[in-house]
């Protein structure tokens, strides 16, 4: 038994990566619990990203070193110390969550190393925690709900009855909103969200109905997002409140509600800074190439986890592999000198994009299979609400 | 005050504790009768949930998926109660504990690995997908008022196997005093397959009814074993009429709360500090009732006689 | 005495997780550091959990909410001392931050020991774990602290003549409350009250018969469990500088729970075995595959039905 007991002990000498890369890239996301779905999508789009590299930079190899945060902001931190430490990564990137994003951010800011975020963006992030070694490749939390506050103006919305789960993006979704939104809210509901999240929302939906409204806005990230359609579906308020969403309904949660028919929600709306049917060069070799390998449309998750690994590509090329020039790589990244799928796009002062947003509608394709599609640009060049607060220039 | 959206929110608190109580009565036979703490209870519930979503998609009908699921989920109870409740039976509930809480992270994983991270969301059938007309006001999906009703079908049959058969005879007579019965000469054990059988399929049950509705997810077990030990400890454990007022009234606690006690809290407070309290008040509310309870009933509502 | 006990297997465990971590610290492999450090303080959670659920069998199924509760009391205070608000409890000060958690978690325990200890059996298990789940929603529901997001704070605490940022001094500071408060549960178990305890978990009937205020006993455990507990939360605090609400989930009084049974309850190494077991395991599983509670699960079902007694009982043999 003390046998096994040292033995178990020492056997992590072995777990380090047998060969060295010349750039490491670590790369948290999360790859278990129901929110894995989500990690896979990114994870996907991250190995497409090197493929469609050959796993180069230049002259200089790259390798992705993923991290699993198991939907768990002090999981996350460990998973990050243990790629700054044992696995010696030379950049931090992913991170879906705000939650684990923030309870990460020191670690990497610490160790003097670069922090990416391909996903999560909240507020403290764009303000007072701001820092230069910190870049966002997707957007800040707030933007998308204002995008969608716009869309309400123009459709003429008058009344809004809002639903979404209570935690901080939950709360940032809905100050967005408010932010724009020029009617009346006359209803608000926030719902419970964590490990055991509220997944039946029978009663809110039944307030949500007789309350009225124009309109029905909703957050329901992961898991919640099937359960919460369906019961939009199953409730039949298709015409009677229409549905607008973020960051609910994607490439993700489609082709499942397809295969369960919950016609409901085609027609339904949606605001992002990136879709499938933008038209641009990189967009489309992303699509095209992500559906033909894992037979179904990317989701923003991994078009924004996609730019991440080719801005990160384009920086080392900058500064010819020497990851220790953070000055070098900081204003590379900066000028954010490569083709993103969303097109065209600056930084900030805060180190997030200034960037258009688009409203699109769900719709069936041409072979039938229900993606989105922009109708209308919404946001042109928007940046976000908190960059003022940011002590960087 | 609204009196439809009352009715509305009471029908929904009726399904949400309809649902509770197909969980818990399995929880309360198990524990009561067999003194076994089943931490895994919720994830036979989840794979009832997992096994007629992958039997629907095959089968292209929902119905034929329950009535197919049913057996294959007593099958499973029956195997899980011969290799680990069986050799448990003997240690103390901290063991049981201990290895139910290994069986959730084995079957949890093992779900993961044959269905994959994602949900699985359950088609029905066009008539089950529509809504009934109640009266001019109150329109209902059709679904939860299935639900209600198979609920409480369940619970009718399940209170008249235990109090007019002799297998419940049987049930009842192990929930007093498991020697004496062992003693007069019953098998014991197959009883205690047969119970766990029992609950097993009930807790499969319910999955098959929360799907549709929810999706069938990964760790979908966890967050109802708590609500459903709940339930039974504020019910009397060993009493199916004590799960079932208990589950009723949690069910009904946690939907009247979350859909009126914002309202409430604005009568005297702000509205900002209404909306933040509201929803922790009443994630709350169960627990709170609860330690309530058990400070003037600390063995629950119903608890059976013991001699 | 003490030659025998240097002579044995538990000193030889002792000293090799001082040892170890640092030497592998300096050799650049820090993140073993890290790895002894939380296990030192998890460890400590385990051994005040062991004084009432093996010593005394009361199955406290919420002990979680003491390590959060010691923790929110490092990080309150240091998010006011770093970001303004509410002077009379912004400080860095470390003694302060431990009695503030001290004073907290003895009144927790003490109020909800009230009521909990009215009940037996699972209706306490249950019990106990419905007041951390309520602490639970409490925390989540103050935006002020973060909630959901968790306190993130960028200092740790100050204690005079020790620097906590450095890693090994912190790691030090752990090693040594573990040894403390396995020296003093071990003092404990061995006076008359711990054998008032042990009686009354053999039984309690007989207890009373003899005479003895039960109710009493075991609430002054409980008590004096919660506050080690409450001790591990400053450290814990500490160590991430991130504390949330998830510290109090109901699944980490679970882990605690299996760190001392899975180490041997009433034994005085059973939860520092158990602790190292569990974090090990995971850390090394978890490298391997994504799929690690598989093995996970099977290990804690293999050891529960056929090593009785924990991993104690089976490494004196």
């Amino acid at each position: 038994m003390k046998k096994v007991l040292a033995a178990i002990i020492f056997c992590n000498f072995l777990v380090p990566s047998a060969f060295a890369a010349d750039v490491k890239i670590g790369f948290v996301t999360t790859l278990t619990t129901p929110a894995a779905v989500i990690g896979k999508d990114m994870k996907n789009a991250v190995n497409l990203a090197l493929d469609h590299l050959n796993g180069k930079a230049g002259a200089h190899n790259i390798e992705v070193v993923f991290g699993d945060d198991g939907f768990a902001p002090d999981t996350g931190k460990q998973v990050t110390d243990r790629l700054l430490k044992q696995d010696k990564v030379d950049i931090i990137s992913g991170y879906i969550w705000s939650h684990v994003l923030l309870a990460s951010r020191k670690s990497v800011l610490d160790a003097g190393r670069i922090l990416i975020s391909s996903n999560a963006g909240p507020s403290q992030m764009a303000s007072k925690l701001c820092h230069e070694n910190f870049f966002s490749a997707s957007w800040q939390n707030d933007q998308t709900p204002m995008a969608m506050g716009e869309v309400f103006n123009k459709d003429g919305i008058k009344s809004l009855y809002i639903m979404a789960p209570n935690y901080a993006a939950g709360k940032d979704m809905v100050a967005g909103i408010e932010r724009t939104f020029k009617g009346q809210v006359v209803g608000k509901d926030l719902t419970k969200w964590g490990a055991d999240a509220q997944l039946d929302f029978s009663a809110e939906l039944a307030k949500a109905k007789v309350s009225g409204a124009d309109g029905l806005f909703v957050f329901y990230p992961g898991a919640a997002s099937g359960a919460f359609t369906k019961q939009y579906h199953q409730a039949g308020l298709k015409d009677l409140l229409p549905l607008y969403s973020v960051f609910t309904i994607d490439g993700i949660s489609l082709p499942k509600l397809q295969a369960a028919n919950f016609s409901g929600i085609v027609g339904s709306k949606v605001t992002q800074q990136w879709d499938p049917s933008l038209d641009n060069e990189a967009n489309k070799r992303f699509v095209k190439d992500f559906k033909e390998r894992f037979g179904k449309y990317p989701s923003f998750y991994a078009a924004q986890s996609y730019d991440t690994i080719n801005m990160i590509a384009s920086a080392v090329i900058a500064v010819d592999g020497d990851m220790s020039d953070l000055a070098g790589l900081r204003s590379a990244l900066k000028s954010a000198n490569y083709n993103s799928v969303r097109g065209k796009y600056s930084y900030g002062n805060n180190n997030f994009p200034i960037q258009n947003f688009y409203l699109r509608e769900v719709v069936e394709d041409s072979d039938g299979n229900w993606t989105t599609e922009v109708i209308d640009t919404v946001l042109t060049n928007h940046q976000d609400p908190y960059a003022a607060e940011c002590k960087l220039k | 005050m609204d009196y439809t959206l009352l009715l509305i929110q009471i029908l929904n608190g009726i399904q949400l504790g309809v649902l509770l109580f197909l969980v818990a009565s399995g929880l309360t036979l198990i524990f009561g009768i067999l003194d076994f703490v089943n931490l895994a209870h919720g994830s036979i519930y989840m794979l009832g949930a997992f096994i007629c979503a992958s039997l629907t998609y095959e089968l292209d009908s929902y119905l034929f998926a329950v009535i197919l699921s049913l057996p294959i989920i007593a099958i499973i109870g029956y195997t899980f109660e011969i290799f680990l409740a069986r050799p448990l039976y003997a240690r103390d509930h901290l063991d049981h504990v201990l290895g139910t809480f290994g069986a959730i992270l084995v079957i949890d994983t093992i779900a993961h690995l044959i269905w994959g991270p994602a949900g699985i969301a359950i088609p029905l059938p066009n008539y089950l997908d529509g809504q009934i007309t109640i009266s001019e006001n109150i329109e209902v999906p059709t679904f939860r008022l299935l639900i209600i009703v198979v609920g409480l079908t369940a619970a009718f049959g399940l209170l008249w196997l235990v109090n007019f058969t002799k297998l419940g005879m049987l049930i009842r007579a192990g929930a007093s005093n498991r020697t004496m019965v062992a003693a007069l000469g019953i098998d014991v054990r197959t009883l205690f397959a047969i119970v766990f059988a029992i609950g097993a399929t009930l807790a499969g049950i319910a999955g098959m009814l929360i799907a549709p509705i929810t999706e069938a997810s990964l760790g979908m077990g966890n967050n109802i074993i708590i609500t459903a030990f709940v339930v039974i400890i504020v019910g009397g454990i060993g009493s199916v009429k004590g799960a079932f007022v208990a589950a009723l009234l949690i069910g009904l606690i946690d939907t009247l709360g979350r859909s009126f006690l914002d309202d409430l809290f604005k009568v005297f407070m702000s509205t900002a500090a209404a909306e933040n309290s509201a929803p922790a008040i009443s994630s709350m509310s169960i627990y709170l009732m609860m330690a309530l309870i058990l400070s003037f009933k600390p063995k629950g509502l119903f608890p059976p006689r013991i001699r | 005495m003490l030659m025998q006990f240097i002579r044995s297997f538990k000193f030889l465990i002792l000293v090799s997780l001082l040892v170890l971590p640092i030497i592998f610290n300096q050799i650049g492999m820090s993140f073993y550091l890290d790895l002894a450090t939380r296990l030192c303080i998890l460890a400590i959670a385990a051994v005040g959990l062991n004084l009432i659920l093996g010593y005394g069998g009361m199955i406290s199924f919420g002990h979680a909410a003491y390590l959060g509760l010691g923790a929110y009391a490092v990080g309150i205070p240091a998010h006011h001392w770093l970001y303004g608000g509410l002077d009379f409890l912004a400080t860095n000060n470390g003694f302060v931050h431990i009695t503030i958690a001290v004073v907290i978690s003895g009144i927790f325990a003490f109020l909800t020991g009230l009521i909990c200890l009215k009940t037996k059996g699972v209706y306490f298990i249950m019990i106990t774990m419905a007041f951390s789940q309520m602490a639970y929603y409490l925390f989540v529901s103050i935006e002020e602290y973060g909630s959901d997001d968790g306190l993130v704070i960028n200092t740790r605490s100050q204690i005079p003549l020790i620097n906590l940022d450095d890693p090994i001094q912190m790691f030090l500071v752990s090693f040594s409350s573990l040894i403390f408060f396995m020296w003093l549960v071990h003092l404990i178990t061995k006076s008359n009250f711990g054998l008032i305890l042990s009686g009354i978990k053999d039984n309690e009937a007989r207890m009373i018969a003899l005479g003895y205020n039960v109710y009493l006993h075991k609430l002054i455990a409980f008590v004096f469990s919660g506050i080690i507990c409450g001790f591990a939360g400053v450290l814990l605090g500490n160590f991430t500088t991130f504390i949330s609400p998830e510290m109090i989930d109901w699944s980490r009084s679970g882990e605690l729970m299996f760190m001392v049974i899975l180490g041997g309850v009433a034994t005085v190494m059973g939860p520092l075995f158990g602790a190292i077991v569990f974090v090990i395991l995971e850390e090394v599983l978890s490298s391997i595959t994504i799929y690690w509670h598989l093995p996970f699960g099977l290990l804690l079902i293999a050891v529960v039905l056929f090593f009785k007694g924990g991993l104690s009982s089976l490494l004196s043999k």
